[in-house]
């Protein structure tokens, strides 16, 4: 076999083998049984005390969304404040300048929002100061954010009938302790020792080989860039994020980004039949995401490997694969693994630039964040799938001759209610986006913004519309990649897609953990031989139809007027 | 009562059609979100094809294709319309049909008279009579409203109402008082007190529920319409966001196009059929029938997880029957037989007659109790019997009642037949012992004769997740005898009417919904308690009352029937919902090439179907989407058949059918429609 291939079947290999024992890690964490890091307890007890928080304290779903909500929109004030006067502020050796309000409006939600969006670029847009203490707390805590209200859904789940669902600070806090904190410092000393910076210098000077004199940014790489990864963050330290070589040197750096990303997502999976003590539901689930996974990734790897049939034509050799955008040490089948799984998870680092990818995989790209729920990011993944497992109870529970019930609760309107609501939320998104941005662009190519709406697109024609597409898929998703083609550092991309990130972020949280809180409030039904088994084969194909379908059929028009135009054209 | 069977009977059809337009009153359409917004596309195009006709423009597409589109639209909305007409009018005609056997028949009212009361007989019509009237029926009249009897007993021809043509008994007082309306008193004088108003009898409020002036969507039709609308939104995004989209491509789509879109992938299959399936719903338990009172009465029976039968009648036929005779020892076998046989001749139970028919006709033929005393039946001694003219006292009665006796009179109770009372009770017999001059004799075998079949219905019910309860005032030893060997899986033994109450409790206490049937005042309470609850149409007032349906046949095994009625219902609408979805796959590839290949001529790649012309394509896929409605209202009428295979293989078999045969279906469908209009295009 291909060594390419081996090297991403490899790296997978070594996700799965760390994910199941992580997932034992995590439900001993949240269930409070001890573990080896309880040392961290007089750390958080100190925390709580300082806070006058009781963790003890148990909360209801509304409580829980309210405590979510509050730090939330604190944090953002702190990061808007502190992006537009980082210039005023220490740990800036490089001059950085401070942010326009609408570059830190855009920059502190999408940070905020676990998306990482960047509208500027590591270099010269941001301080160390902010890279490190806005940039990396916010995706420290973000990451925690998505997984304390999953664990809310586990206890949800869990009980027959409750309205307690745990102390939300006390299990926002343990997830940044307990889990993101370790496991980002292992990453970020294997980082440390395979080259990635970690110093508080500024630019270093080199004389290149032609005799240039090239000024070289660094900083504090290494553990931005762990959380970056753990938390499915994404954000690149350096603008051109993980191709930089000094933010992915080597393979075994290449490697361990890719692990660290989906290690979590899929390690949820695992946790939620541990914690619910229902293995077989979440294997099942599992299975789901993976197909799913299979059938973006192999059309993307293909295409990228096979290289691009307009370049083969001038006679250029393609043996390589579609090489435009792709840096030689990783080459075309990692990149292709590489854009499908920072894409179905909602990390969003690149280490090849999506805009040159073949149609194809574009089209991947987009379909990957579009279902958003195959593994997907931190918490937030299973969240997503949830709502499509909400839709799925519903049609397949009346197929079976009873009023629709999931894990022993009716599924009435009110549920179907938010979930379906949740379920129009992000076509409205990106579609609605995109075509106020179409719109925009050709009645009005002239208006005197930062880059006018007719120099937005770098690519005319059907790449061009994926460009913007992508722009508010990714935004919706809370991804953060980009078909960087775009010219989105200006008032409009800033703020429209400032609002899709937030509308994308917290609906889809907020929904879920509704539903799942009402529904552990219900009378417990139990379960008959005529009861819809959910842990079911059958139950989990009925699940993967109504995600594509139900995405298909949202997407559909907007696809072929972007990729799938283009794949046919070339 | 006549069973229509045919589906779409002549006159029902003409009704409907004519129905069908009266409901595009968009008053009427907007409690179908689905179906008004069709309605608004089809006024939208209305317009257009007025544009086109009166300016003679061709940017919006030719005329002929705009009237086209402007008809099928409106034909759709039709279909749907159709489709709920018909079903009403099928539930509507089941009624009437009813409730015409009680139309204004002449009724002898008792009235008052001065100051005294007296039975002042007057002959008035039966409409005039109001709740509280009394009237009284003898032989040959036709009873003129639903009500209690209040003083003496008749035998009623019920026919007309239950198709059963053996009359039955009803009288005063007890649980059997009952009379409806439309039926015939064959013998006997009665007093009858009327029980609801005129129009408020429970036929009549059928009729209400499904003619829709008080028809209100069940919790999970809500649900589903809720899910609905919000698919309907997202199409409604997805189309006009198109429009933006297609300026950047350069492609001018026409106004008939979008809105052909749009009525294509909402998914008006179900949102056309989704009130019918619901009437069906209601109009297959009439057929079965059964009067529900509510739509979500259908629904809840589907859910139900607990069964509660009573042992007589429906798990076993009627009473109990005499199988054997066991002397004690010393006692003459034939001796013994005629000495049952003499204390039974003058008993008319059941169980009585059964003794007789046992002992064969040769025995009994030599016997006479001329000038015997009958001792009757009381609670008290537990007994029963008769005092010969030449001394000998025969009695039959529960075992410790006769040990009670033979004891009290110095002489014990027999060795053998003891154990033999033990053996029959085990095997779920009854045993009756027989003691002459307080001395036993022996010991009459009765048993309980379990229905054919049974145990086979309580199979299907376990599979469909349904636990059944049998109810039985039985000791327990016999209880779980009868229990195991008809299959049931659970018992409630020496059962109070407060019993039931307890067991429902506890059930719906633990989350099950649970069912019952009762005919009895005392019933009333469990039968409000629990989630189904099926009175008997012979029971009393308060029963009916206190349930929420009322079985015509007084058929204690339809509850098993109305349980799969629920099931049909709930799952035609999600075999519908999932088709209906399925099919917007097809419905895609046939439009969305169709409505870029001007401009963007690659995309050709993607009319896999390889349609004729754009027009064609779009065309044929407003026809498909319109003539699936009526091609599916036999289904939504009749309801997808319910198997009893476990709910995972019954899903997969559903989602087969429905889900990837919604995929297949219409890329077919619409393939041939296009292959034929693209004859005149």
């Amino acid at each position: 076999m291909n060594t390419a291939i081996a090297g991403v079947i490899a790296t997978y290999g070594i996700t799965l083998l760390l994910a199941w024992p992580l997932s034992r890690y995590i439900v001993k964490v949240f269930k409070g049984d001890k573990t080896w890091l309880d040392f961290m307890s007089p750390l958080e007890k100190l925390f709580f005390k300082i806070s006058g928080i009781n963790p003890k304290e148990e909360m209801n779903w509304k409580q829980h969304m309210k405590a979510l909500l509050t730090i939330n929109l604190v944090w953002f004030i702190y990061a808007f404040f502190v992006l537009m006067f980082q210039d005023k502020l220490p740990l800036n050796p490089d001059g950085n300048p401070g942010q326009s309000a609408d570059l830190a409006f855009n920059t502190a939600i999408s940070f905020l929002v676990n998306c990482n969006l960047q509208h500027y670029s590591g270099e010269t847009g941001v301080t160390y100061f902010t890279q490190l203490f806005v940039l990396a707390f916010l995706q420290f805590v973000s990451a925690a954010t998505g997984i304390a209200a999953l664990v809310v859904v586990f206890k949800a789940l869990k009980e027959k009938t409750t309205t307690q669902l745990g102390n939300f600070w006390d299990i926002f806090l343990k997830t940044i302790t307990r889990i993101l904190l370790p496991i980002s410092i292992v990453i970020a000393l294997i980082f440390i020792f395979n080259g990635m910076p970690a110093s508080f210098e500024g630019k270093d000077t080199v004389v290149t080989m032609q005799g240039d004199t090239v000024n070289v940014s660094r900083g504090p790489v290494a553990g931005f860039v762990a959380i970056k990864h753990l938390g499915t963050n994404g954000g690149g330290w350096f603008g051109a994020n993980s191709a930089h070589p000094l933010e992915n040197p080597n393979y075994i750096t290449w490697m361990t980004e890719m692990v660290a990303q989906v290690v979590i997502p899929i390690a949820m999976v695992f946790a939620l039949g541990l914690f619910i003590q229902r293995r077989k539901f979440a294997n099942i689930i599992f299975a789901i995401m993976t197909l799913g996974m299979i059938i973006l990734l192999i059309p993307s790897m293909q295409q990228e490997m096979a290289g691009n049939p307009a370049i083969a034509k001038l006679g250029i050799d393609q043996a390589a694969g579609a090489m435009e955008g792709k840096e030689v040490r990783f080459g075309a089948a990692a990149t292709g693994y590489w854009s499908t799984v920072t894409t179905i998870i909602s990390t969003g680092s690149v280490c090849g630039w999506h805009d040159s990818t073949m149609p194809m995989t574009g089209l991947m790209q987009m379909l990957g964040m579009m279902l958003n729920c195959l593994y997907g990011g931190c918490g937030v993944g299973i969240l997503n799938y949830y709502i499509y497992i909400i839709i799925a109870v519903f049609i397949s529970g009346l197929m079976v001759g009873r009023t629709p019930e999931f894990m022993g609760h009716k599924l009435e309107a009110r549920e179907v209610k938010i979930a379906a609501l949740i379920t129009l939320l992000s076509p409205f998104l990106i579609l609605a986006g995109t075509a106020l941005s179409s719109w925009i662009l050709v009645h009005y190519p002239d208006i005197n913004w930062a880059v006018k709406p007719g120099a937005w697109l770098n690519n005319p024609g059907y790449h061009g519309f994926s460009e913007m597409l992508y722009e508010y898929t990714s935004s919706n998703a809370n991804n953060g990649s980009g078909f960087e083609g775009l010219g989105d550092g200006n008032v409009f991309w800033n703020v429209s897609t400032g609002f899709v990130l937030i509308l994308g972020r917290y609906l889809p949280i907020i929904g879920p953990v509704a539903i799942a809180g009402i529904m552990a409030s219900k009378k417990y039904v139990p379960e008959s031989a005529g009861t819809l088994r959910t842990d079911s084969l059958t139950f989990g194909a009925m699940t993967f139809a109504v995600i594509i379908i139900l995405t298909a059929l949202s997407y559909f028009p907007a696809l072929v007027l972007g990729p799938i135009a283009e794949y046919f054209s070339l | 009562m006549k069973h229509s069977n045919k589906l779409f009977p002549k006159d029902l059809v003409m009704e409907s059609l004519r129905e069908s337009f009266v409901k595009l009153n968009p008053k009427l359409m907007i409690k179908n979100p689905v179906m008004f917004t069709v309605e608004i596309g089809t006024v939208v195009m209305l317009i257009v094809t007025l544009y086109v006709w009166f300016t003679g423009h061709t940017d919006q597409g030719s005329l002929s294709w705009n009237v086209a589109i402007f008809l099928m639209l409106l034909i759709t909305v039709l279909f749907a319309n159709f489709a709920e007409a018909i079903a009403e009018a099928r539930g509507k005609a089941q009624a009437e049909s009813l409730r015409k056997t009680r139309e204004d028949t002449p009724a002898k009212k008792v009235s008052l008279v001065g100051e005294i009361f007296t039975d002042e007989i007057k002959v008035v019509s039966s409409s005039s009579l109001r709740k509280g009237d009394i009237f009284v029926c003898e032989p040959g009249d036709i009873i003129p409203a639903d009500g209690e009897i209040i003083e003496g007993l008749a035998s009623i021809d019920e026919s007309a109402i239950t198709g059963e043509s053996a009359p039955v008994i009803r009288e005063a007082g007890g649980d059997k008082s009952s009379v409806v309306g439309g039926t015939k008193v064959l013998s006997d004088h009665i007093k009858v007190r009327v029980s609801t108003e005129p129009g408020e009898s429970f036929l009549d409020k059928m009729i209400a529920l499904v003619e829709g002036a008080s028809r209100q969507k069940t919790p999970n039709e809500i649900a589903l319409t809720i899910l609905l609308a919000s698919f309907t939104i997202v199409f409604i995004i997805v189309c006009v966001t198109l429009k933006p989209f297609a300026d950047y491509a350069n492609t001018p789509i026409t106004i008939a196009a979008f809105i052909s879109l749009f009525v294509c992938l909402i998914p008006t299959t179900i949102g056309g059929l989704l009130s019918a399936i619901g009437i069906a719903g209601m109009d297959r338990a009439l057929r079965a029938n059964v009067i529900t009172k509510s739509g979500k009465a259908v629904e809840t029976a589907g859910d139900i997880d607990v069964l509660l039968l009573d042992k007589t009648g429906t798990i076993t036929i009627g009473n109990r029957k005499a199988t054997n005779f066991y002397t004690a020892k010393g006692v003459n076998q034939e001796e013994f037989i005629s000495l049952c046989a003499l204390s039974s001749l003058a008993d008319e139970t059941p169980e009585g007659k059964s003794i007789v028919e046992l002992a064969g006709k040769e025995v009994v033929n030599k016997l006479s109790i001329a000038q015997a005393t009958m001792v009757k039946f009381t609670a008290e001694t537990r007994s029963s019997g008769v005092d010969m003219p030449d001394g000998r006292r025969i009695r039959k009665g529960a075992y410790d009642a006769i040990k009670k006796l033979t004891e009290r009179e110095g002489h014990s109770f027999p060795e053998e037949v003891r154990t033999r009372v033990e053996a029959i009770s085990k095997d779920g017999g009854t045993p009756l012992v027989v003691a002459l001059n307080s001395k036993v004799q022996g010991v009459i075998e009765l048993q309980d004769i379990i229905k054919p079949g049974i145990s086979e219905r309580f199979d299907r019910l376990r599979k469909m997740g349904v636990k059944t309860v049998m109810v039985t005032g039985d000791n327990p030893l016999t209880a779980k005898y009868i229990a195991t060997k008809a299959g049931v899986d659970d018992f409630i033994a020496e059962a109070k009417p407060e019993d039931k109450m307890k067991y429902i409790r506890k059930e719906q206490g633990e989350g099950r919904l649970v069912a019952m049937m009762g005919d009895g005042t005392n019933d009333a309470p469990a039968l409000a308690q629990a989630d189904v609850g099926v009175a008997m149409n012979s029971g009393t007032q308060a029963a009916k009352e206190a349930g929420n349906m009322v079985d015509l046949d007084n058929d204690p095994t339809k509850l098993i029937e109305i349980v799969e009625i629920g099931k049909q219902l709930l799952m035609t609408r999600g075999t519908l919902t999932t088709f209906s979805i399925a099919n917007d796959v097809a419905k895609y590839f046939a439009i969305v090439p169709a409505l870029f290949v001007a401009s963007i001529p690659a995309l050709q790649a993607i009319n896999i179907m390889k349609l004729h012309s754009p027009e064609t394509a779009i065309l044929s896929a407003v026809i498909f989407n319109a003539i699936i409605i009526p091609l599916l209202i036999p289904l939504a009428l009749k309801g997808v058949a319910y198997k009893p295979i476990g709910a995972s293989a019954l899903l997969r078999r559903n989602l087969l059918i429905y889900g990837v045969g919604g995929i297949i279906a219409p890329f077919i469908g619409i393939k041939l429609i296009d292959m034929f209009i693209a004859l005149f295009f």
